[in-house]
């Protein structure tokens, strides 16, 4: 083995095998011929999404990608839009920022989809946006209301879709104003934007000094006692939450544990009655009289027509699985984005559809319309207050229109909600 | 010259380093973004598993943590692009100076563990080092003020160079940058081994008592090689926030720390190119787990349970199935077999033929020594 051969041998074999190893991964390359728009055929569009379809946030949160898909296939059975049938790849994230990393790329480098649609959370959403914007990616419907999809300079694909959560809280804040006055409030939520930018909607109503205890909790951890023990020891009489809906469950599970019972009041995404109903099991009553702000119809109103359309394709294209607040956001979402390609035409172009999301035109299922414009990209406009009785969960009050501005009062919204189409697909 | 060149160490590592350098860029040429941007990423590990194999088969120090002292890395790389970009920096040292603070302060951390492990014995070190799984994801939501909590932080990058083209691909910039730094770190680590440092660890490594009589410092010895695989690992952490242009815990669970392991026992532990089969077993094993789960999963339910976990189990069954088959890896496998080919150019084998000034081999069965 001493002899000098072998080792340049051996570096000789290094050199092949690596070689071999490009080789080998040359073949999965391969460039495809420039297509104007990816993920765009003559009879197909392929979207993609990435959810939460297992860990921390999966409660509630993993059916609302099969909702969306469920309306696709609604649309899809009935022609497509522009004789185009949608494709929709769902990714599981697990809710861990690294891995939306991983998944969001093998949608637009590997699949070639044409946009991201109602990619879901704000922690995993947050990483992907320089990389979106680098490769100009539709980035639609973002499942979350962080402010951060509303940059229009810095992220011009990018455009929200929920109420966003500082609205929620202004809202919330002018219910609490109006109807808990002189009531000690105090705040638990995420660890992130979404918490932060709750809070910011609280304290523009009700100033600094108008929330006391403030905790905080991460969805790598579970303990929440320690949090909820603080804002019983604060003597919190109002606890507003800006929880996913597993800790919502957490947080009300453990208070009813240390004899805690303040009156919760959730943000719509930690709110829907069913998810948390579940994630309490035999202690959902616990929910009784539990406060939340929404956006969208609720799933409860069976008079609504935009309710009834979705629970006839609940029933055909989505193996009639429980109808919650989640199936309502899915298919709202899978309704904007139809309408968005529906107004955008034949000639489909990602600048096209951008135009589109741009103009305003759209608006559909909601209290209030979206506000999408040249320069907003923030989602809908307002919210109700909500309130769960026995099992269901019900608006009450007046619906408030406002925004994330400090300068925008909240006002009573003065519009109508939009009818659905006869056909519960949006026209051209 | 051929002759030559087998004997000088330095000259032989550097035309190797160079012959690959020009093979990746041709390489990426031939790339899709995607499979440039899985090349960048396994060029990341590839500084990991490279300096975690040196430090396990080489030095005997066996390692549960180094996914985290990746996250200490892609932190530290996070933070001073973060600091560069608000000082209104821009250009190569936006890129580079971020790269080596993760070098340094990856460095630093390993030297500390380096310092209190050299004193254990058994599997108190990886004990030890397990718990900077746990710890470092901790202090990322303790201090989310600063790092961000579980949502992590974004980083700095800028496009690929204007002089490239506006065509050119971001990926394959990745790329390069990416498989720059990981030729770099083979090469340093090659030398290393090969050096007289490297014939230390290996004594060390073979008999502590030996190695002290011999007038080695022990503990000195085993800090360095802690500190020099940590700054590779801190390397490949960087490079990874770069290449996701975000940083967060998720991405550097006790998980991925076990799979970095698993890697580099797979591959074939201590030798160098092992590390790159299982820098490459860490790109490709996900991926092709989660597409046979999508064909596997009869049932949405099923497919969701798998997903994730399906990987975790394939790369246990792969290890041991190496463990048992091949205990060298897949690397000690191809060596055997390049081995047992027919050689016309040497006038047979001579096991007792006279040695040159280059390291003899050493004795044991299990001190395999570092191939490249």
């Amino acid at each position: 083995m001493s002899s000098p051969m072998p080792r340049l041998r051996r570096s000789l074999t290094a050199i092949a095998s690596l070689s071999l190893v490009g080789s080998l991964t040359a073949c999965g390359g391969g460039g495809d011929s420039a297509a104007s728009a990816p993920g765009v055929t003559a009879d197909s569009i392929l979207v993609g999404t990435h959810q939460p379809l297992t860990g921390p946030a999966a409660a509630g949160y993993s059916t609302i990608s099969p909702a969306t898909k469920a309306y696709f296939d609604y649309v899809n059975a009935n022609g497509g839009v522009h004789g185009r049938k949608i494709t929709y790849t769902v990714k599981d994230d697990g809710y861990n920022p690294a891995n939306t990393q991983k998944v969001v790329r093998e949608l637009v480098l590997k699949d070639k989809v044409f946009a991201i649609v109602n990619g879901l959370g704000t922690p995993t959403h947050t990483g992907v946006l320089d990389f979106l914007k680098t490769n100009k990616v539709p980035d639609l419907f973002v499942a979350s209301g962080s402010r951060s999809w509303n940059q229009p300079e810095k992220y011009p694909t990018t455009f929200g879709f929920q109420a966003d959560y500082t609205t929620e809280a202004k809202v919330q804040a002018t219910y609490i104003e109006e109807n808990l006055d002189g009531k000690k409030v105090c705040f638990l939520g995420q660890d992130d934007d979404f918490g932060q930018d709750t809070l910011r909607g609280l304290t523009q109503v009700l100033g600094e000094d108008g929330v006391a205890e403030r905790q905080k909790y991460v969805t790598s951890n579970t303990n929440v006692a320690p949090q909820v023990g603080k804002l019983k020891a604060a003597g919190c009489e109002v606890v507003v939450l800006a929880t996913v809906p597993g800790f919502t469950a957490l947080a009300v599970g453990t208070a009813a544990r240390l004899k805690f019972a303040p009156q919760w009041i959730s943000t719509s995404v930690g709110a829907d009655l069913a998810t948390v109903g579940a994630a309490l099991g035999d202690a959902a009553p616990l929910l009784e009289g539990f406060l939340s702000t929404n956006y969208l119809p609720s799933a409860f109103d069976s008079d609504d027509p935009w309710i009834t359309l979705f629970q006839k394709i609940n029933k055909e294209h989505n193996g009639d699985k429980p109808f919650t607040g989640n199936t309502v956001y899915g298919m709202t979402a899978g309704y904007l984005f139809v309408e968005a390609l529906q107004k955008t035409g034949k000639d489909l172009t990602r600048e096209g559809l951008l135009e589109t999301m741009a103009s305003g035109e759209l608006d559909g299922p909601g209290l209030t319309s979206p506000r999408y414009s040249e320069d907003d990209h923030a989602g809908y406009g307002g919210a109700q207050m909500a309130k769960v009785t026995g099992t269901s969960q019900d608006y009450f009050g007046p619906v408030y229109a406002t925004d994330d501005r400090e300068s925008t009062p909240v006002k009573v919204f003065d519009g109508e909600a939009t009818a659905p189409p006869s056909d519960g697909i949006p026209s051209e | 010259m051929l002759d030559r060149l087998s004997h000088h160490t330095l000259l032989r590592h550097l035309l190797l380093t160079l012959v690959a350098g020009a093979a990746l860029v041709a390489l990426t040429y031939g790339l899709s973004p995607y499979r440039s941007y899985q090349l960048a990423t396994g060029a990341a590990y590839l500084c990991a598993t490279a300096g975690l194999t040196l430090l396990v088969g080489l030095s005997g120090q066996l390692s549960l943590g180094h996914g985290a002292l990746m996250a200490v890395g892609a932190y530290a790389c996070a933070l001073t692009s973060a600091e560069l970009g608000d000082a209104g920096t821009t250009g190569p040292l936006l890129l580079l100076l971020p790269l080596a603070a993760a070098v340094v302060v990856t460095a630093a951390v390993g030297g500390v563990v380096g310092l209190a492990g050299a004193r254990l014995h058994g599997p108190y070190l990886p004990e030890l080092t397990l718990t900077l799984t746990i710890v470092v994801p901790s202090i990322t939501t303790t201090f989310a003020d600063r790092l961000g909590g579980d949502q992590g932080l974004s980083v700095l990058v800028e496009p690929a160079p204007a002089g490239l083209g506006a065509t050119f691909p971001l990926e394959r910039w990745q790329a390069w940058i990416a498989c720059g730094a990981a030729l770099l770190t083979m090469f340093l680590l090659a030398n290393l081994v090969h050096s007289r440092f490297g014939r230390e660890v290996r004594a060390v490594r073979d008999d502590e008592v030996a190695a002290r009589l011999a007038g080695i410092d022990v503990a000195r010895t085993k800090v360095l090689v802690f500190v020099v695989s940590a700054a590779t690992a801190g390397l490949g952490g960087g490079l990874l926030a770069v290449l996701t242009q975000a940083v967060s815990p998720g991405g550097f669970s006790l998980a991925f720390s076990l799979f970095l392991l698993m890697a580099v026992v797979i591959g074939g532990i201590g030798r160098l190119a092992g590390a790159v089969w299982g820098a490459l077993l860490l790109v490709v094993l996900p991926d092709l787990t989660t597409s046979l789960a999508d064909r596997v999963g009869s049932s949405p339910a099923l497919a969701e349970r798998l997903d994730g976990n399906l990987s975790l189990l394939v790369f246990g069954v792969v290890l041991i199935v190496v463990t048992i088959a091949f205990p060298q890896g897949i690397q000690g496998l191809l060596s055997s077999a390049a081995a047992r080919l027919p050689r016309p150019s040497r006038p047979g084998p001579s096991p007792s033929s006279p040695t040159r000034s280059s390291p003899s081999r050493p004795t044991s069965t299990s001190s395999e020594s570092i191939d490249v």
